[in-house]
């Protein structure tokens, strides 16, 4: 096993290695099969690995392999060192899952672009560094594909850097991950000092032993390291770059800026569960952040025209969902959304990068509409998708959303107001995909005659893709069927909360989180009362909740279609009515613009006095000084250069004789 | 070693060295060289530098200065040039005054010195011999003795290189006026 | 007498001193380079003697050794030398060293 655990992140780099070194000598086929092919390779090593942790016993399922000592110095000890438990298994199949097909979707619809190897070789460049984050036993190994990934997400946001707006966007979301990559960093720096070492395993253990007297300290941490995942996962209020991240071709939209990249933040907070659960007001505060992001990006996604911007809202609004789950304290809901969500969000991504493919590049829904009749598969598997993110049975989102939902009231740290939020954003969220896909897909066609005579289904390579992905959003909830349902139809003890019962050894069992809860605050003095209130076993109400859920989501659906296919133009009706509203969610809250007056404006005014002030005068003084300083001193001593070699020689002499007379006194 | 034979000897080679310095013609200043060099010579031998003397009189005044004069004959320059008429006037006086400092620190430093040898060392009887400087160079002087093999390797490619036409006539066709390159 | 006492050292250094001085002297004066390069050749037989006869007086014999060392520098100096002269006379036809200065600063 040890054997080949590191071959899993080696193979995309192998992949990167020979796409930039001879890509652009290969036939494009074999380019993009190569690309394919390592990142298939990793996907099957994964598996592998993954059958074997299920092999092993549910306590001792995790595999450490230290490749190599990397830093080394005094009292600092970093390994390059690989840990694959549950956690991480399910994050590299993932990963290397979706991000296969995505790779084969990406055959087909980057065909065309001249920068073809230098496309595959940054998607596996991201590949190599999602791995390497995901598989990392300490948080520096950690760091090193954290700050991988966003640099291969700039590169891929710009990856059409002629176009400005594209390299624009590229700055704006490096810019805005280097700010949370600052608390991610300190974060680390912060833990080193408490801790005295990065790995996982010794940090860990050392706040599982003393949760009380710690508590403090790693409340610190913890924040710190909840900065780095909201600019990575963007949340508020870091979320701003992921939107703009549309420019870059729909495949890195969906690999990156959806699938997977986006997700690094929810596993690194799932991964350092303990100190969370040491720290319950870093607790709340994620999933605070959590829960507003949700409801925010949800409304905003309401009245966005651009295809990929409402999927990207969508994905700003579910990656809240998971930091909410997160946050009441229940991580394996997070993560087990993270995984459907995977799977629905890169289907309705590349769904949306067919219709944009067939509409030649328009990605304004108010020019689409009725494509279904052109575009079937892409059709129904978006369906899939949508009815997916919606939480309608049976498909994969409505167990995810629907055990986040429950979570964020049952879990050790739940509370009313996050079941609120939960529900609130879910019926927001089956209204804007109904919307979203009853715009594209139904009613009246709005396209220009050119773009209908173009109209056509895309090739096999990225249809098949559609309909793999598909399958998978529809299956994946199976995985984790609540106790509640299970109980209810008689199901075997394996298929109840298989997913959770396998992620358990990795984030923790609810009477461990209690039992952290509890130690942190010293007691009950506080009031964790309820943690104990066995909430989590009361069926009926679980059930009730699950249908209000329901209803609500349906409701909102049908809604959609009223709205946007029986009466065309109530939505602008509505609209007219309520311009205000409508305004501001347009120009989403005017963030945008609060950050550019309060940020970049003054920014740019200290950069421009530094500029003027500073850097003119100070530093290029000292430089252009020194400069003048030695051309004087050279015109002074050129006189000595005078070309004859005589003169040289009479100097050497001379030197010679001082040299001798003051050996000689 | 007696004051006679050492003046005598040692004037030859003075004088021919004054030669070299002040003869007009370059060839005839090579042959005061050679002069000077067997001068030097035999006063290696009457310091039982047996080995040396031979060396001096079969490289230096035998193939250093046959180099030197076949590049002479190559180049073929008239002897033009004044011999002690630079273009730089005062070089003359530099060149004196420099000669005569360095002149004055040596009879100065022997001048004052009271610890200086002033009579031969007693020398067991094969001094000087080929076996002994054999053994002196190839037991305690061997590394140096390598290094020197490779700066010959260096001059002798670096000579080669320098003197390879190819590389160096800026003119390709047509000699320059004068020139004779060959 | 005079002329059947034993020559000290010091003889020796000054002789070795005159030549040499004569030897940089020459050098300084004189515009033809290989005169010049003859020069040198006579400074580093100064040296030479110099070394034979501390090695004579000391009675070690390594002195001579350096000697050795010395001639194959100098031969060394004397191929690549002449290999420059030959190489700057073929491109300027001329080796007046005072037309060699375009090094001038």
């Amino acid at each position: 096993m040890r054997a080949y655990l590191w071959l899993i992140p080696l193979l995309p780099l192998l992949g990167v290695l020979i796409n930039a070194w001879f890509g652009h000598r290969l036939p494009r086929r074999v380019s993009g099969a190569v690309a394919c092919l390592v990142v298939f390779g990793s996907f099957v090593l994964g598996v592998a690995a993954l059958i074997r942790l299920i092999g092993m016993p549910p306590g001792q399922r995790i595999i450490y392999h230290k490749l190599f000592p990397w830093i080394s110095t005094g009292g600092f000890e970093s390994a390059v060192a690989l840990m694959y438990d549950p956690l991480s298994a399910v994050m590299v199949c993932v990963v290397t899952g979706v991000g296969f097909l995505i790779h084969v979707y990406s055959l087909g619809y980057m065909a065309h672009d001249p920068r073809y190897p230098r496309f595959f070789a940054y998607m596996n460049l991201f590949t190599f560094a999602m791995l390497m984050l995901v598989l990392a036993d300490n948080f520096l190994l950690m760091f090193v594909g954290w700050e991988g990934v966003g640099l291969c997400s700039y590169l891929l946001i710009g990856f059409w850097f002629e176009r400005k707006s594209a390299s624009d966007a590229g700055m704006k979301a490096f810019i805005v991950n280097r700010v949370g990559d600052f608390g991610f960093l300190l974060g680390m720096m912060f833990i080193f000092a408490v801790f005295g070492s990065l790995r996982f395993h010794d940090v860990f253990k050392q706040v599982a032993a003393d949760p009380a007297t710690l508590t403090l300290t790693v409340t610190g941490i913890c924040l710190l390291l909840f900065v780095g995942a909201t600019g990575k996962s963007a949340q508020i209020p870091l979320y701003v770059w992921l939107p703009d991240a549309m420019e870059g071709p729909t495949p890195v939209s969906a690999l990156i800026h959806a699938a997977t990249m986006v997700t690094a933040g929810v596993y690194m907070v799932a991964r350092c569960w303990i100190m969370f659960l040491n720290a319950p007001l870093a607790l709340t505060v994620v999933a605070c952040i959590g829960a507003l992001t949700a409801l925010f990006a949800a409304t905003i996604a309401l009245v966005q025209n651009d295809i990929k911007r409402v999927l990207a809202y969508s994905t700003i609004s579910q990656l809240g969902y998971m930091f909410m789950a997160c946050g009441a304290g229940v991580f394996a809901a997070g993560v087990f959304h993270l995984m459907t969500h995977a799977f629905f969000k890169a289907l309705l991504f590349l769904g949306a990068g067919s219709v944009m493919h067939a509409m030649s590049d328009d990605t304004d829904i108010r020019r689409m509409g009725g494509l279904m009749k052109w575009l079937p598969v892409t059709g129904v598997t978006f369906w899939v998708g949508t009815l997916a993110i919606s939480g309608i049975p049976p498909f994969s989102g409505f167990f995810s959303k629907d055990e986040i939902i429950w979570s964020s009231l049952a879990g050790p740290m739940g509370s009313w107001v996050f079941w609120v939020f939960g529900v609130v954003t879910a019926a927001l969220t089956a209204f804007y995909m109904a919307r979203l896909t009853f715009k594209v897909f139904h009613g009246q066609p709005r396209m220009s005659g050119e773009q209908k005579h173009h109209l056509h289904e895309s090739p096999p390579s990225m249809a098949w893709v559609l309909i793999l992905l598909a399958v998978g959003a529809s299956l994946a909830g199976f995985l984790n069927i609540p106790p509640a349902i299970a109980h209810l139809l008689h199901l075997p003890e394996r298929w109840t909360a298989a997913f959770t019962n396998f992620l358990e050894p990795s984030v923790g069992t609810h009477e461990q989180a209690v039992y952290l809860l509890e130690a942190s605050v010293g007691g009950s003095q506080i009031g964790f009362a309820k943690l104990a209130h066995g909430l989590q076993h009361n069926a009926a109400l679980e059930f009730g909740l699950m249908g209000i859920t329901l209803a609500l989501a349906a409701g909102a659906i049908l809604t959609g279609r009223w709205m946007y296919v029986s009466r065309p133009g109530t939505g602008t009706a509505l609209a007219r009515k309520l311009p205000f509203l409508f305004r501001t969610l347009q120009n989403k809250y005017y963030l945008d613009e609060f950050y550019k007056a309060v940020i970049v404006r003054p920014g740019m005014a200290l950069g421009n006095a530094l500029w003027r002030g500073f850097d003119v005068l100070v530093i290029e003084g000292i430089v252009n000084g020194i400069a003048i300083a030695t051309a004087i001193i050279s015109r002074l001593f050129r006189v000595f250069q005078t070309g004859y070699v005589r003169n040289y020689a009479a100097g050497i002499l001379a030197g010679a004789i001082l040299i001798i007379w003051v050996l000689m006194r | 070693m007696t004051w006679l034979t050492f003046l005598i000897v040692s004037g030859i080679a003075v004088i021919f060295a004054g030669g070299l310095i002040f003869s007009r013609n370059a060839v005839h200043g090579a042959m005061c060289l050679v002069a000077s060099f067997c001068a030097i010579a035999t006063l290696f031998l009457l310091l039982s530098a047996e080995f040396i003397f031979v060396v001096q009189i079969a490289v230096y005044a035998g193939a250093i200065m046959v180099l030197f004069l076949f590049v002479m004959m190559l180049l073929n320059v008239q002897g033009q040039e004044g011999a002690l008429a630079g273009r730089a006037p005062g070089q003359l006086l530099v060149a004196l005054a420099l000669g005569a400092a360095l002149l004055g620190q040596a009879v100065w430093l022997v001048a004052r010195g009271g610890e200086i040898i002033s009579r031969p060392a007693r020398i067991p009887a094969g001094f000087g011999s080929p076996e002994d400087i054999g053994t002196a160079l190839f037991t305690r002087n061997l590394l140096p003795f390598e290094i020197t093999s490779l700066v010959l390797l260096a001059a002798m490619a670096g000579a080669v290189v320098l003197a390879r036409k190819a590389g160096l006539s800026p003119k390709p066709n047509g000699a320059p006026a004068g020139g004779k390159p060959e | 007498m005079i002329w059947n006492a034993t020559v000290p050292f010091g003889a020796w250094a000054v002789l070795s001193g005159l030549l040499f001085t004569m030897g940089a002297a020459g050098f300084l004066v004189r515009r033809d380079p290989i005169v010049m390069f003859m020069c040198i050749e006579l400074m580093l037989n100064a040296g030479n003697l110099l070394f034979v006869a501390a090695a004579r007086y000391l009675g070690v014999v390594d002195g001579q050794v350096y000697v050795f060392f010395v001639m194959t520098v100098a031969a060394a100096e004397v191929a690549v030398g002449l290999a420059i002269i030959v190489a700057i006379f073929r491109r300027k036809t001329t080796i007046d060293v005072d037309e060699m200065s375009e090094m001038r600063g």
